[in-house]
């Protein structure tokens, strides 16, 4: 019976031959480590922002006079509005976390090389299509900081020359941030940039399962394959990484549930506390952080010294990312057979990143403001150093097979 | 892959066992998404009990009260409609009120706790229009009977209990709300006696 | 690799640590959110000191009493005034234009302070209050300056002078300064409670789902390891 639907399933769409190749018999190196859970971790959370997404907008009110109000009714007089409510804006962190790591294992075992280019450069996209949302969606409970952090970020459209004032005049449809405003930001939230991030996660997959998973050994398994063409180093993606992936699914739930029910407002940085109080345009908060995971990058835009200077950089910092594949020129992917001057480098890097990242979420003091120059430095020199010295990288041999 | 020999039973326990366990906390996930569609405190708010003074309603007058959202009626009948009640059964669907259109405490002839104070959901049982209350001019409607309720939107008729008339659309009698009296003036509507 | 890792780990504290920033030396409030008389008697404060101008019109009366175990009829006779039913919001009654006019700004909404200003702040700020000639209403504050709003608790706590040696003295209130502690210790847990009415469910649920977890991580363990005997 069962078998006679997929017969007639698969007579009309290749619905068993789909599953084989990304599933069922999808060729996955047996070497993945610790760092290869992101990104089924990452898919979890965006099934989750989408659901509890789609449960808010339902009792959400998009205007500038009833957003606060309606956000504390969903906390307050919706049975477990809270939860949905927290489980959003946990994710909305849980997510950034993800993705760092999820990033970060590709630049260790350089899974942007060739010819896994495009797979990157979808994952860069991705990244900036989150930022747009997460962003977009700060706004939507029109608290202090959704209020003023817009405010702040969208001023920075006004450095551009010429076209800056009209620009950013253009973008909030108000001579302040307002109703106008917040309107536009909740319809890209919750229908065009969502819509952006589940077709650019597809081809996201497409382009991981055409070219094969990269590992830690950076090896090629597909070059090792027995008679019957199957990469001697790899097996089915189920049962084996199914079972593992459930796994890292409930460790990482532990973790995300813990916040989520015992520190919801992560210590003021997944929550900021200005953000209780409703907008007021009169009044700013006396100190504007953004949320934490675009600090690294604001750090960078208060380092410089000059207003279009300062953008640019900040939008150099993220763009520069996008042409990682081509600034590597070295034929060994892991770091694990590269030199000790690009494990330095990539050390180096991860501080610069996080120093950032703390400076961005700070008030910005005399001293505090040289730190972020030289780590500015220091992250742009990464990209720099891995570019001039990747060329005669001297590297250990790479094995033939995966190491396990 | 290996040639050493694979444990069926204890895989396919522990595939089981996660499934079942991972099953049930996909449904106690669903639980937060589903009672989050119930009635918010603010709409229980809105629908709580309604309390209305009756002490200044005159024999024969309707005043309406809103109660989730509805227009409740309460009428004062005059001695000579009550009267009138029983004469009407040969013409109505349903003159004893074996439909379930009411609580049990008024499901007797006059559909009411007392008599003198008829207490409906003024909705017609057809399509949900609200019939109006004509306390003179019914005659034109069911020739003898003078007062009564008639739906505009198709026609339906009621007698002065909520008790639907034959060939009309309406299939059943008007809904009598849960209600109680807190003294002599005050009914509460929504709320069933000793229920607070 | 390891050293990365390392770097990491060492790094992530000292992110943590840069919240707060205030210089002002807050004292703790100790608030007990299981101690429903101590909220009740922090609620009977609010409605009688506060909500003539503070709004908390986020939440219910309703809920409140609910949560606190305050009886319906109770919750009516003692602590509502404005003639609002029992399932409606807190709101208070006095117009935010002439409060506006009055204050210089409208009291704020004080539904969410606590989440705002957190527990210790509100605790210090109540027990803040001190003579100051210079202010309109003749006081001042000391971890809020120039607050533009009157010493309203003035007949229950006194008024504190500053001595030439910095500290203060306080006549004239009917509370000692320990029922004064307290009864600050009451209103701010109340205000505490209700920035986050749904904290004490919340953690109780929260230790249900972790056990569940915990669990459910155990069995996917013992099946990942089971499958990968296979993987060599």
């Amino acid at each position: 019976m069962v078998k006679n639907i997929i017969d007639w399933i698969d007579a009309r769409i290749p619905m068993t031959a789909t599953y084989n190749r990304h599933v069922g018999q999808y060729p996955t190196p047996k070497n993945f480590n610790f760092w290869y859970f992101f990104g089924s971790l990452a898919l979890l959370v965006l099934v989750n922002q989408l659901l509890t997404g789609i449960w808010l907008t339902m009792n959400y009110v998009p205007t500038a006079e009833g957003a606060f109000a309606s956000v504390e009714y969903i906390m307050r007089d919706v049975e477990y509005g809270w939860l949905l409510r927290y489980m959003h804006s946990t994710g909305a962190s849980a997510f950034f976390v993800v993705i760092y790591l999820h990033m970060f294992r590709g630049l260790i075992y350089g899974s942007y090389q060739k010819p896994r280019e495009l797979l990157w450069l979808f994952g860069m996209l991705i990244f900036l299509v989150l930022m747009a949302e997460a962003f977009m969606g700060y706004l939507l409970p029109w608290g202090q900081m959704s209020y003023w952090g817009a405010q702040v970020i969208i001023s920075l459209f006004g450095a551009i020359p010429v076209i800056g004032d009209d620009l950013t005049l253009w973008i909030r449809g108000d001579y302040v941030i307002s109703g106008a405003t917040l309107n536009r930001f909740f319809a890209l939230h919750v229908i065009a940039l969502p819509l952006v991030l589940v077709v650019l996660v597809f081809l996201h997959l497409i382009a991981l399962h055409e070219v094969g998973s990269n590992n830690p050994d950076g090896v090629e398994i597909k070059k090792n394959k027995d008679e019957n063409g199957w990469p001697v180093d790899a097996i089915p993606f189920h049962p084996y990484y199914t079972v593992k992936d459930i796994m890292g699914v409930a460790g990482f739930l532990i973790v995300f549930c813990y916040v989520l029910f015992f520190m919801p407002e992560g210590g003021g940085y997944f929550l900021e506390k200005p953000n209780f109080e409703a907008a007021n345009p009169m009044k700013t908060p006396e100190h504007i952080a953004p949320v934490w995971y675009f600090t690294p990058f604001y750090a960078i835009l208060r380092a410089i010294p000059d207003k279009l200077l300062g953008v640019v950089g900040m939008g150099l910092s993220i763009a520069v990312l996008f042409i990682l594949p081509w600034l590597d020129r070295c034929k060994v992917k892991s770091i694990r057979y590269r030199g000790l001057i690009h494990k330095i480098n990539i050390a180096q890097f991860t501080v610069s990143f996080i120093v950032l990242g703390y400076l961005g979420a700070v008030p910005a003091t005399p001293t505090l403001t040289i730190v972020a120059r030289i780590f500015t430095l220091t992250y742009f020199g990464f990209f720099v150093a891995l570019w001039v010295y990747s060329k005669n990288e001297k590297t250990k041999p790479e094995p033939t097979r995966v190491t396990h | 892959m290996s040639n050493a020999p694979v444990d069926t039973g204890r895989r396919r326990f522990l595939t089981a066992a996660t499934a079942v366990v991972g099953g049930a906390g996909a449904v106690a996930v669903a639980v937060p998404f589903i009672k989050s569609w119930n009635p918010s405190a603010k709409a229980k708010a809105a629908g709580a009990p309604v309390e209305v003074n009756i002490s200044k309603v005159e024999p024969g007058q309707l005043i309406r009260v809103e109660w989730r959202g509805k227009p409740v009626w309460v009428v004062r009948r005059t001695e000579a409609v009550l009267n009138g009640l029983a004469s009407l059964d040969g013409q109505l669907r349903d003159p004893a009120s074996e439909e379930m259109q009411q609580p049990e405490y008024a499901q007797n002839a006059a559909r009411s706790i007392k008599p003198e104070f008829f207490i409906a959901v003024g909705i017609c049982t057809h399509l949900g229009c609200s019939p109006t209350y004509l306390p003179d001019s019914f005659g034109e409607q069911v020739e003898g009977v003078p007062s009564g309720f008639f739906c505009p939107c198709h026609g339906s008729k009621f007698d002065m209990a909520g008790r639907v008339f034959q060939g009309v659309p309406a299939p059943l009698n008007l809904v009598i709300p849960p209600h109680h009296y807190v003294d002599d003036n005050t009914v509460l509507i929504g709320l069933d006696t000793g229920a607070a | 690799m390891k050293k990365l890792l390392i770097a990491l780990v060492t790094l992530v504290p000292s992110l943590a640590m840069a919240a707060g920033g205030h210089n002002v030396h807050l004292e703790s409030a100790n608030v007990d959110l299981h101690d429903t008389a101590s909220l009740e008697r922090g609620l009977d404060m609010f409605q009688h000191y506060c909500s003539g101008c503070h709004s908390t019109q986020y939440q219910r009366y309703e809920r409140v009493a609910t949560d606190l175990n305050i009886s319906a009829d109770d919750m009516r006779n003692k602590y509502m005034f404005t003639g609002a039913k029992i399932g409606e919001l807190m709101e208070n009654s006095i117009p935010t234009a002439d409060a506006a006019k009055w204050f210089g700004a409208a009291p704020p909404d004080l539904t969410l302070v606590a989440r705002v200003r957190g527990a210790d702040w509100v605790y210090s700020y109540l027990k803040g209050f001190y003579a100051d000639e210079s202010r309109p209403f003749g006081v001042n504050n000391t971890v809020f300056p120039l607050v533009g709003m009157p010493h309203v608790l003035q007949g229950l706590q006194g008024l504190p002078v500053k001595q030439e040696d910095g500290t203060f003295v306080t006549t004239g209130g009917s509370m000692t300064a320990e029922e004064y502690d307290q009864a600050m210790r009451d209103l701010t847990g109340f205000l505490v409670y209700s920035g986050d009415p749904v904290k004490l469910e919340r953690e109780a649920l929260g230790w249900w789902v972790l056990g569940f977890l915990f669990i459910f991580f155990i069995i996917a363990y013992f099946l990942k390891k089971e499958y990968w005997k296979d993987v060599h």
